[in-house]
């Protein structure tokens, strides 16, 4: 399983990858990690004639604490989300997501920006950042612009990065106090991707909730915002009667791809389960 | 049809030059170019670990990584452990433990092996199960593994180290 030939560029900073990119237009792929990207290449399913290889460009690399903002270098790797102390501080279910992706050797390569970009409904951080609120910021010819993570993901493999532009930075808001967050995923071995999995996110306050955002992995042709179920949820205490409730609304929106994985019914009810998992975590993990 | 390159990195401690065609694979620059057949083609889909080599101090799986992305880096395979024919705490507790039958995931797993080591010197049975889940094993179970580790770690704190294998412990008495 070799890939088709390409010409290799390995640029030094981002002005050289969006020269490449203005050059090459649609014919380039970037080249982040790779464990997504260069197995589709073996298989043919993908045949850049140029590839851009982003692993020199310092200033996509680094995790910073900027105002009441996390920002994460859209090169950081798995294992680097999974050991950062900054993290663990301020946003430990980057790190619990990120221990569930893949398995060691892939963790060591597979990155941040890499695993959105990609577009696969498969991947793991799309949900979490939409259950995050994260914004995106894509670079181009044009300068830069920001992306909200609910208006990122457009279809299968699709997404709002035009040929032009590179994913260079994930910026993610300090949760306020009181808040819990959970990723759960069920899938049947280690690197596997998930058959169902959903990320929560639930704000409470004298046990009410005032927020909550619920976002489902792999249940659809991209990973999807959860809206009425975690709408279901302000204002209630969130005890087994409302996570029951908002699970059967976040099924409502499941519309899974029959696979090995399960038929469409058994993903559907997965998908209820792990929402239900991560808010009884999410929940439990409020206390202040 | 694209240009071939001339790739420069330290392998085993030596520097090292191949030339290669940017499709090139790690795996097949290591066993075609440069005679390093220790990391074996197992899956080639970056599933069982078979073909893991120490890039950088990164196990990686040289099946899903480009050779001219190697440009500069530190190789380390399973050719590098033993040092003046003395083998390496894992290579003596894979033998001691019998961590290995047909041996083909082997090289594998002592090299994935020694980057946890390196970065968590006293492992649990939990954590050496958990970061050595990228590479896979069908013939052992995995039990004389995890023991293999526990005992290689041991020997490099510098604890005094026995086989808790029946077998081994008859004929080293």
């Amino acid at each position: 399983m070799i890939p088709r030939p390409f010409e290799y560029h390995a640029p030094t900073a981002l002005p050289e990858v969006i020269a490449l990119l203005g050059q090459y237009g649609d014919e380039a792929k970037l080249l982040a990690g790779g464990h997504s990207l260069l197995p589709m290449m073996k298989l043919r399913f993908a045949g850049p004639g140029h590839l851009i290889d982003l692993r020199k460009v310092a200033e996509l690399k680094g995790i910073a604490l900027v105002g009441g903002e996390i920002h994460i270098g859209a090169m950081t790797t798995e294992n680097e989300l999974i050991f950062s102390t900054l993290l663990a501080k301020h946003l430990p279910l980057l790190a619990e997501v990120a221990r569930q992706i893949a398995d060691p050797q892939v963790r060591y390569k597979g990155t941040l920006g890499g695993d959105i970009s990609h577009g696969d409904p498969g991947n793991d951080h799309p949900a979490v950042m939409m259950a995050m609120d994260a914004t995106f910021v894509l670079a181009g010819a044009h300068g830069e612009r920001l992306v909200k993570a609910s208006e990122f993901f457009h279809g299968l493999y699709d997404t709002a990065l035009t040929p032009g532009e590179v994913m260079t930075q994930i910026r993610l808001p300090l949760p306020p106090a009181g808040t819990g967050s959970s990723y759960a995923k069920l899938k049947r071995k280690t690197g596997d991707y998930a058959t169902a999995a959903a990320a929560a996110v639930v704000q409470v306050k004298n046990s009410v909730c005032v927020q909550a955002r619920i976002a489902l992995t792999n249940v659809g042709p991209t990973a999807l915002l959860a809206g009425d179920a975690a709408a279901s949820l302000v204002g209630k205490t969130i005890d087994e009667a409302a996570i029951g409730h908002a699970a059967a609304l976040a099924m409502k929106i499941c519309d899974p791809t029959p696979d090995l994985r399960g038929d469409e019914a058994y993903k559907t009810a997965m998908a209820g389960q792990m929402v239900e998992r991560a808010l009884r975590t999410a929940a439990a993990r409020c206390a202040i | 049809m694209s240009k071939k390159t001339i790739v420069n990195f330290k392998l085993n401690g030596a520097s090292t030059d191949v030339m290669v065609e940017p499709r090139e694979l790690l795996i097949h620059t290591l066993r075609d170019k440069l005679s390093i057949t220790g990391p074996h083609i197992g899956c080639e889909t970056s599933h069982c670990g078979a073909c893991t080599v120490d890039i950088d101090g990164a196990s990686v799986k040289s099946c899903t990584v480009l050779t001219v992305q190697c440009e500069g880096s530190e190789l380390l395979t399973i050719e590098g452990f033993a040092k003046g024919g003395v083998l390496h705490p894992l290579q003596e507790g894979f033998t001691q433990e019998h961590g290995l039958q047909c041996g083909f995931c082997t090289p594998g797993m002592i090299t994935r092996a020694y980057r946890l080591l390196q970065e968590n010197p006293s492992p649990t049975e939990e954590d050496i199960r958990f970061w050595m889940a990228g590479n896979l094993c069908r013939c052992t179970g995995y039990q004389n593994i995890v023991k293999a580790i526990q005992y290689a770690a041991a020997k490099m704190r510098g604890e005094t180290v026995t086989t808790s294998h029946p077998l081994m412990a008859e004929l080293s008495a």
